[in-house]
C-alpha cells in the first residue's frame, strides 16, 4: 500500500502525537542529568527540581520587595498589552479589509498603501515608536498593531475579492444595498477568515511583544525572561518560555473552537 | 408586463468579440428558451441582461426605457453556480431577499413580520420541492437541490425577469419533471418574462414560448475570435403558449409521460398520461 493511505489505528495516532513532546522531555533530562554530574553547580539545563523550586518562587511566593506574585503580574501585564494590540488589529483589519474588498474607492486609494506598510520592519521601528510614543504602554501596543495589522487587512481584503462575483450580484437581484451587501453578505463570510488570520498572527504578535518588553517595561513576561538573563537563571527562563508557548497554544486551539461553534457552516465548506 | 429589447448588441472582452450584432425583441410574458454550443456566449448574454456587465455596443431596453446600469430586484437570477450564499441555511437563503427588501439598516426582520415571512419562505421551500431540508446548508445540499434553492431564493423577490443560466442541468428525469411543472405553474401565474439556457432541448421545446438559437455564424478555428455569435435560429412554439392559457396540446402533460424511463422514476401509472 502507499505510504499516502496509510491507515492509523487510534492507538498509534495518540502514541505519535505525544511521542516528539517525550523525546524532547527525555533529551533535557538526559543532557541535564550529564552536565550536572559533571559539574553540580550548572546553570544551563537546570535539574526538574530546580525548575520546580523556582517555578514555586515565582508563581506560588509573594515577591519579598513588592509582595506581588511575578508570574502572575507578568502574565497579567502582558496579555492585556498583547490582546490590546490584537484586538485594534482585529477591528482595523475588519473595517479597511471588507471596504478594500468591496468598495473600489478604498481598493484604490488603501491596497497600494496598506502593501507598501507592510513591508516595514516593524521592529525596525522600534526605537522611532519608544521615541515619540514614550515608554508605556503605547508604544508596545503600537508595535504589535503595526507588525500584525496589515498582513491582517490585506489577508481579509483578499478573502473578500475571491468571493464569487456572482454572489455579490446575486445579493443585488436580492435588492441589497452595498451597506447591506457588506452586512449580511461579505462580513458573515469574511469572519471565519478573520479569526484564522488572527491565529496565524499570534505568534509575531508575541514576538513583538517580548521584543518591546525586552526594551523597556516593569512587568511582562518579556522582560522578566531579558531581567532573569543577566544572573543565568535558566530555571526562571525554561518555565517563562514554556508558560508563553503554553498560552499562545491554548489562545490559537480557543479561536479555532470559538470559530467552529459561531460558524458551523465554515467547517462544511473546508470539508469539500 | 416586461418586454426586452436588444438593439445591435455587441459584447467584446479585449480583444475576443463574443457576441456580435444581436438584435432580438423579447414579448412580455415569454418564455425564451436559449440554446447554443458551450462557450458562445449564452452566459454573457445573460449577464448583460441583468446589468451585470455592459454591452461594447448597442442597447438594451426595459419596457422601452434604457436597462439600469446595475443589477436589481426586477432581475432575477439563477446562475450555473455558486447561486446560494454558503453560510446561510435553506430557510436562511430564501428568506434574505424579502429581509434584505424590508430591513435597509440591520437586513434583518423581526417579531410578526419574521414569521409571516418564515411561512412565505418554508411554503416556496416546499414547491421547489426541499421541503425537511430548511435547516441545513447549502455545503450539505447536492447540486441539483442548490439549484432548487437558488431558483426558490430569487423567486421570494416576486422578479418581472426572470434569467434562468442551466438551472435544472444537475437534476434527475423525476425531480426534472417535477420542477418543469412548477416553473411552467410560477410563469403562468406571475407575470414575469423568463430567459432560460438550456442545453437540453426537448426542454426547450416543452417550457418555452420561443426557442432562440446562439451560435457563430462563421467558424474557422483561425477566426473563432474575431467573429462573435449571434442568433441562428429562433423558432416560435406552434401552437402558440401563452402563460396561464391552456393550449391544444395540453401541455400540463407531465414532461416524458410516455417516455417509460421517466414513468419508472416518477410514478407507478403507464400508459396513461397522468391528470391534472
Ligand atoms: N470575463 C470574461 N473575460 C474574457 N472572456 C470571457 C469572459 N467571460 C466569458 N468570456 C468568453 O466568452 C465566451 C462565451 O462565454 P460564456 O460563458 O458566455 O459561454 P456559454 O455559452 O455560457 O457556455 P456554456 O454553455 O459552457 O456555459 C467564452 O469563449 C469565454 O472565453
Ligand atoms: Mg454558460
Amino acid at each position: 500500500m502507499r505510504l499516502i493511505n496509510q491507515q492509523l489505528s487510534p492507538v498509534a495516532a495518540t502514541a505519535l502525537k505525544f511521542a516528539p513532546f517525550l523525546v524532547l522531555i527525555l533529551a533535557y533530562l538526559l543532557g541535564s542529568s550529564l552536565r550536572l554530574a559533571e559539574n553540580p553547580n550548572d546553570k544551563l539545563l537546570p535539574a526538574l527540581t530546580s525548575i520546580a523550586d523556582a517555578v514555586d518562587l515565582m508563581a506560588f511566593t509573594p515577591d519579598r520587595r513588592s509582595g506581588d506574585y511575578l508570574l502572575w503580574t507578568d502574565t497579567w501585564s502582558s496579555l492585556k498589552r498583547l490582546a490590546a494590540g490584537l484586538g485594534i488589529s482585529t477591528a482595523l483589519a475588519l473595517v479597511i479589509g471588507v471596504c478594500i474588498g468591496i468598495l473600489p474607492f478604498f481598493r484604490a486609494l488603501l491596497a497600494p498603501f496598506v502593501s507598501f506598510v507592510s513591508m516595514v520592519p516593524p521592529l525596525a521601528l522600534l526605537p522611532i515608536l519608544f521615541i515619540s510614543m514614550g515608554l508605556g504602554e503605547t508604544s508596545k501596543i503600537a508595535l504589535i498593531v503595526i507588525g500584525v495589522a496589515p498582513i491582517m487587512i490585506r489577508d481579509l481584503a483578499q478573502t473578500v475579492l475571491a468571493l464569487p462575483r456572482e454572489q455579490i450580484v446575486k445579493a443585488e437581484t436580492l435588492s441589497a444595498s452595498s451597506w447591506l451587501i457588506a452586512l449580511r453578505i461579505v462580513l458573515p463570510q469574511a469572519l471565519p477568515r478573520l479569526l484564522g488570520s488572527l491565529r496565524l498572527q499570534l505568534g509575531p504578535a508575541f514576538l513583538f511583544l517580548i521584543a518591546a518588553e525586552a526594551i523597556s517595561a516593569d512587568s511582562g513576561l518579556g522582560y522578566r525572561i531579558f531581567l532573569v538573563r543577566r544572573y543565568l537563571s535558566m530555571d526562571i527562563i525554561f518555565p517563562y518560555v514554556a508558560w508563553i508557548t503554553f498560552l499562545a497554544a491554548s489562545a490559537d486551539f480557543g479561536i479555532d473552537r470559538f470559530r467552529r461553534w459561531l460558524f458551523p457552516w465554515s467547517q462544511l465548506e473546508a470539508g469539500r | 408586463m416586461t418586454a426586452l429589447t436588444l438593439r445591435n448588441v455587441w459584447k467584446e472582452y479585449g480583444d475576443q468579440i463574443v457576441i456580435e450584432n444581436l438584435s432580438l425583441d423579447i414579448a412580455p410574458r415569454s418564455f425564451v428558451a436559449l440554446v447554443g454550443p458551450s462557450g458562445c456566449g449564452k452566459t454573457t448574454l445573460l449577464r448583460l441582461l441583468l446589468g451585470q456587465e455592459r454591452a461594447t455596443r448597442g442597447t438594451i431596453m426595459l419596457d422601452g426605457a434604457a436597462l439600469p446600469d446595475e443589477p436589481g430586484p426586477d432581475r432575477g437570477v439563477v446562475y450555473q453556480r455558486y447561486s446560494v450564499f454558503p453560510h446561510l441555511t435553506v430557510l436562511g437563503n430564501v428568506m434574505l431577499g424579502p429581509e434584505l427588501q424590508s430591513a435597509r439598516v440591520v437586513g434583518r426582520s423581526f417579531g410578526a413580520a419574521r414569521r409571516h415571512l418564515n411561512e412565505a419562505a418554508r411554503q416556496m421551500i416546499a414547491d421547489v420541492g426541499l421541503a425537511g431540508s430548511e435547516d441545513k446548508y447549502p455545503a450539505q445540499l447536492s447540486g441539483g437541490m442548490q439549484q432548487r434553492l437558488a431558483l426558490a431564493q430569487a423567486l421570494m423577490m416576486k422578479p418581472r425577469v426572470l434569467l434562468l443560466d442551466e438551472p435544472f442541468g444537475a437534476l434527475d428525469p423525476g425531480i426534472r419533471t417535477d420542477i418543469h411543472h412548477l416553473m411552467k405553474r410560477l410563469w403562468d401565474e406571475r407575470p414575469m418574462t423568463v430567459v432560460m439556457v438550456t442545453h437540453d432541448l426537448r426542454e426547450a421545446f416543452t417550457l418555452g414560448t420561443r426557442v432562440v438559437a446562439l451560435g457563430r455564424k462563421r467558424n474557422r478555428p483561425e477566426e473563432a475570435d474575431r467573429y462573435g455569435a449571434s442568433i441562428t435560429n429562433d423558432i416560435d412554439i406552434w401552437p402558440p403558449r401563452v402563460a396561464g392559457a391552456r393550449t391544444l396540446f395540453n401541455t400540463e402533460y407531465a414532461l416524458g409521460w410516455d417516455d417509460p424511463t421517466v414513468q419508472a422514476v416518477t410514478s407507478g401509472r403507464p400508459d396513461q398520461p397522468p391528470e391534472t
